[in-house]
Formats: C-alpha cells, sequence, structure tokens
C-alpha cells in the first residue's frame, strides 16, 4: 500500500494527486466507523494531539477535535485569547514549550500565512495546517472535495464554480489547486475588487456574472465575504453584494439543470446564499460537515503512519 | 520458490461441505448467529460456506464484512501501512452467536484485533472462529480456531497461498517454500 509523499500537511499545494486519492479511500473507511453505534478506533491510542488555535474557528476546531477523539488520541487544546501569546511569547517558544510536554502532532490554525510550515522547520513535530492567514485551509478543500466525489462520483471534468471574496480566502486556493489537481475545471465568481489580479495564471477562468456562471458549472461553492481580513471597502454595501452575487432559489429553479451548492460555513444567511438555498434539496452544506470529520480523521491516520515508533533507548 | 500443493479444488469442496455441516451442527436454525468474513481474504470464503448451507435449506443467513486495519496492533512499526477495506455490517450482534471467517490463521493478530473491533457492534454473546487453513506452531497470541479445515505444519519463512475461482484462479491451496529451505 501508498503512504502519503508528506509528512506534515501544510497545503494542497504540496499534495500528488495520488496523496489526495489516499485520503479519499481512507477517509470513506472512516465514514463508515463514524456511522457505526461505537464510533471509535484505538489507531491513535498512543498519540497525543496539540490544537493550537491562534484565530477564532468553531466548525474547523470542532471537527478536528472530534476525529481525534474518534480515533483514541490524547488533546489537549489552546486558543490564543487566554493564552502567553498576549504576554509576548513567539510562536516558536509557544510551540516548543507545548511540545516539550511530549505531543507528536499539532494542529494550527493562525492568522499569518506560512505560519505552518514557518512551524514545520522549526520544531520537531507533524503539522497540521488548519488555516494560515488568506494562504491555505487544506482540509477544508479536501473534504470539499470529497463531498462532490461522494455526490457526483468523481471530479474529473466537472465544472466547479467558486462565488465570493476570493481574494481574502483561504478556503478558495486551497479548493483551486484541489480540484485542478483532481481534473476539474474552475471558474471563480465575484466582485472585480475581491479577485486576486494573477489568479487566472493557476489555471482557472474569472467572470463577474452569477447568473452566467450558474449556467456553466456542475457545483457552485458559495463563499463568505471576509469582513474581518478587510481593510478597505471594495463593495459599496452588503445589500449591493447581495444583488449582484447573492444565491437565491428562483435564480437556481431558473437554470436548465440542477447544480449542487456547497458553503464552507459559516454562513451570512441572507448575504451571499439566502435560507432557502441553504436548507433546500440542492444544498450538500451539512453533508460537508459529516465528510470534515471523516477526512480530519484519514489524515490524521495517515500521517501519524509516517511517525514510526521508536523503540530504542536513548 | 517451490510451490507445493497442499489442496487440491476437490479436496477444498469436501473441506467446504464439511465444515458447512459442523456449523449447521451448533448453530441448528442460525436464527441467533451472524457470519463474520474478515477482509480482505476471508469474504470469498464466507460466501462459499454461505452457498453451501443455503444448499442445506439455510437460506438468509445473517452476513457481513470486517475490516481490521485500524485495530492492528502494528500501526507505526510497520514500514508502510496497510490500506483499509469495507466493513459492512448492518445489525446490531448484541447478544449474537458470531463466527469469524478467515482463509488463513497464522500468528493470531489479525483475529485479535477482529475481536477487539467487533464490538464497536454490540456485544455478542459467543465468538467462534473458522479457518480453512489452520499454521499450527506459528502462533503469536493464544488463539485456536473452533472449526478447521486442515492444519498445516509450516516455518515462518514459508507462505500459504489460498487462491480461489473468484479471483479467476483454480480453487487450490498452496505451500510457499523459498529456494535455501
Amino acid at each position: 500500500m501508498s503512504e502519503l509523499s508528506v509528512n506534515h500537511l501544510l497545503g494542497i499545494k504540496e499534495l500528488s494527486a495520488q496523496d489526495i486519492h489516499l485520503i479519499f479511500e481512507t477517509a470513506s473507511q472512516f465514514k463508515e466507523v463514524i456511522n457505526r453505534p461505537i464510533k471509535k478506533v484505538p489507531s491513535l491510542r498512543d498519540i497525543t494531539v496539540a490544537n493550537l488555535f491562534f484565530e477564532n474557528s468553531t466548525r474547523t476546531r470542532l471537527s478536528f477535535e472530534l476525529a481525534e477523539k474518534r480515533l483514541s488520541a490524547d488533546i489537549i487544546n489552546f486558543s490564543a485569547a487566554s493564552s502567553s501569546v498576549k504576554k509576548g511569547e513567539t510562536l516558536i517558544d509557544t510551540v516548543n514549550n507545548i511540545l516539550s510536554m511530549k505531543v507528536d502532532m499539532v494542529v494550527m490554525r493562525h492568522p499569518n500565512p506560512g505560519a505552518a510550515k514557518f512551524l514545520s522547520l522549526n520544531v520537531n513535530s507533524t503539522i497540521i495546517n488548519a488555516g494560515d492567514g488568506a494562504h491555505e485551509h487544506p482540509t477544508q478543500a479536501l473534504l470539499d472535495a470529497f463531498s462532490i466525489v461522494s455526490k457526483h462520483g468523481d471530479l474529473k471534468g466537472k465544472k466547479v464554480l467558486i462565488v465570493g471574496d476570493i481574494l481574502h480566502s483561504r478556503v478558495a486556493l486551497s479548493n483551486i489547486l484541489c480540484l485542478l489537481k483532481l481534473g476539474a475545471e474552475v471558474k471563480l465568481c465575484g466582485p472585480a475588487t475581491l479577485m486576486p489580479k494573477y489568479i487566472t495564471k493557476l489555471g482557472v477562468t474569472v467572470s463577474h456574472n452569477l447568473k452566467e456562471s450558474l449556467e456553466w458549472c456542475d457545483i457552485a461553492n458559495m463563499l463568505r465575504v471576509q469582513h474581518e481580513r478587510q481593510d478597505l471597502k471594495y463593495f459599496p454595501s452588503i445589500r449591493e453584494y447581495t444583488k449582484q452575487f447573492g444565491l437565491t432559489l428562483p435564480m437556481l429553479d431558473s437554470l436548465k439543470k440542477e447544480i449542487t451548492i456547497m458553503h464552507p460555513g459559516p454562513i451570512n444567511r441572507g448575504v451571499e446564499i439566502s435560507s432557502e438555498v441553504a436548507d433546500s434539496d440542492y444544498s450538500i452544506i451539512l453533508n460537508q460537515v459529516e465528510n470534515g470529520v471523516a477526512i480530519r480523521m484519514a489524515v490524521l491516520y495517515l500521517l501519524a503512519s509516517k511517525n514510526k515508533m521508536n523503540f530504542k533507548a536513548d | 520458490m517451490i510451490k507445493k500443493e497442499l489442496l487440491s479444488s476437490k479436496s477444498i469442496e469436501i473441506i467446504l461441505n464439511r465444515l458447512a455441516c459442523e456449523l449447521i451442527e451448533n448453530h441448528e436454525d442460525f436464527s441467533k448467529s451472524v457470519l463474520i468474513g474478515l477482509q480482505p481474504r476471508g469474504l470469498i470464503l464466507m460466501n462459499r460456506i454461505l452457498e453451501k448451507l443455503a444448499n442445506h435449506g439455510f437460506k438468509n443467513v445473517a452476513h457481513g464484512a470486517l475490516d481490521i486495519t485500524f485495530y492492528r496492533d502494528d500501526f507505526r512499526r510497520r514500514d508502510a501501512p496497510i490500506s483499509a477495506n469495507q466493513t459492512k455490517i448492518d445489525i446490531l450482534l448484541e447478544n449474537k452467536k458470531v463466527i469469524f471467517i478467515d482463509d488463513v490463521l497464522y500468528t493470531g493478530r489479525s483475529v485479535r484485533s477482529a475481536l477487539d473491533a467487533i464490538h464497536s457492534f454490540g456485544r455478542p454473546s459467543e465468538i467462534e472462529l473458522l479457518s480453512l487453513i489452520d499454521r499450527r506452531f506459528t502462533r503469536e497470541l493464544p488463539i485456536q480456531p473452533d472449526y478447521t479445515g486442515k492444519q498445516v505444519d509450516s516455518h515462518a519463512s514459508q507462505r500459504v497461498l489460498v487462491t480461489w475461482k473468484e479471483q479467476n484462479k483454480t480453487d487450490a491451496v498452496y505451500l510457499i517454500i523459498p529456494e535455501n529451505e
């Protein structure tokens, strides 16, 4: 059997298509595990994982925590708001202090792009990136692609539309890289001000017309406008954004074919997506959440398997 | 490498019939029994046994497939991890008589993992083990089969190979002996 080509999960960029397929195959088996009467396997019982969240998170943190518990790992949680980071400690010092407590893996979310990579170069532990600034959010992209594969069978030749704040979105970048590696076609749609200048260099197309883009796609992934990362006004008003890029049920019903709607959460109902769409049969938003736990179990399991036991005396 | 035939397709046929009869003797109408094939290779054997049971009038015997990958005791010790296979157990095993089915019983470690894994589906009233080949003298754990097709004496350096017609080969069991022995 094959194993992952990487020792850390820093981003989709570092993964091969083969790695992604291996993660999907393993995740399918874990999806069965989490639907059993007893939803736990002992694989990671001798592993300790630190969840370091230097930025707010609900879904990702809970999903990782649940995945770790389902694999029987011991876990410690840390959030920046209530820690010594506020007292001026550097990232390496914080993490090395935690590692001295004999921690094997680190799951980290951090507001700075590249923080996970930086950590992997400077500390001796397996690092999983749970989002680094506007850079990458690999497990989200994996669970999104896995959700599409679960519903549509394959990604090859599928047309995927990503709508919204592409400029500030780590979900968008990881999704683009992942979907292209698996052979999908990707189109981005959103206000010109929220579109990175050289994004087409990645091999995607850009549109500013939501209706036309929806006619083109098989799957639409609606992203949230990231107000917290916006240092200036990128569009006149939320009302205007919703009018141009908000997805509504009449719009979906008017299309020639049925498309699948995704959203990584948190949803701003009535802004990028209307409540009726979010709760409709078009949407697989809650499947994404379930798949998230299975994908994170697969990532943790496959990375832990590369971290070999060492019984030699020091 | 020397390939020695231990069982021909004809003798496998006789053994499968006998194993089915032994199960019928102990499980009466199978109303409380569940056959569990251990992935990957126990599955074909289980389906054969189910066929034989059906021939004897025991149709629709409850069964499932169990994968033990996530319960192995050599995780993080092997060079490369083993791929997981599908587990498919649609019934609760609480108070059921479970029969594990695998083609070769060697060290006993897979069966230990299976004993661990099966409890995710309830607490069976008893668990038995059926094995086509029992490699005696190579056990690493105190585990013995309840139903055995054939006992084989072999060294750890040798390998027992079971082939099935479902895999586009003939039904047979071989002992693979390395050249220098």
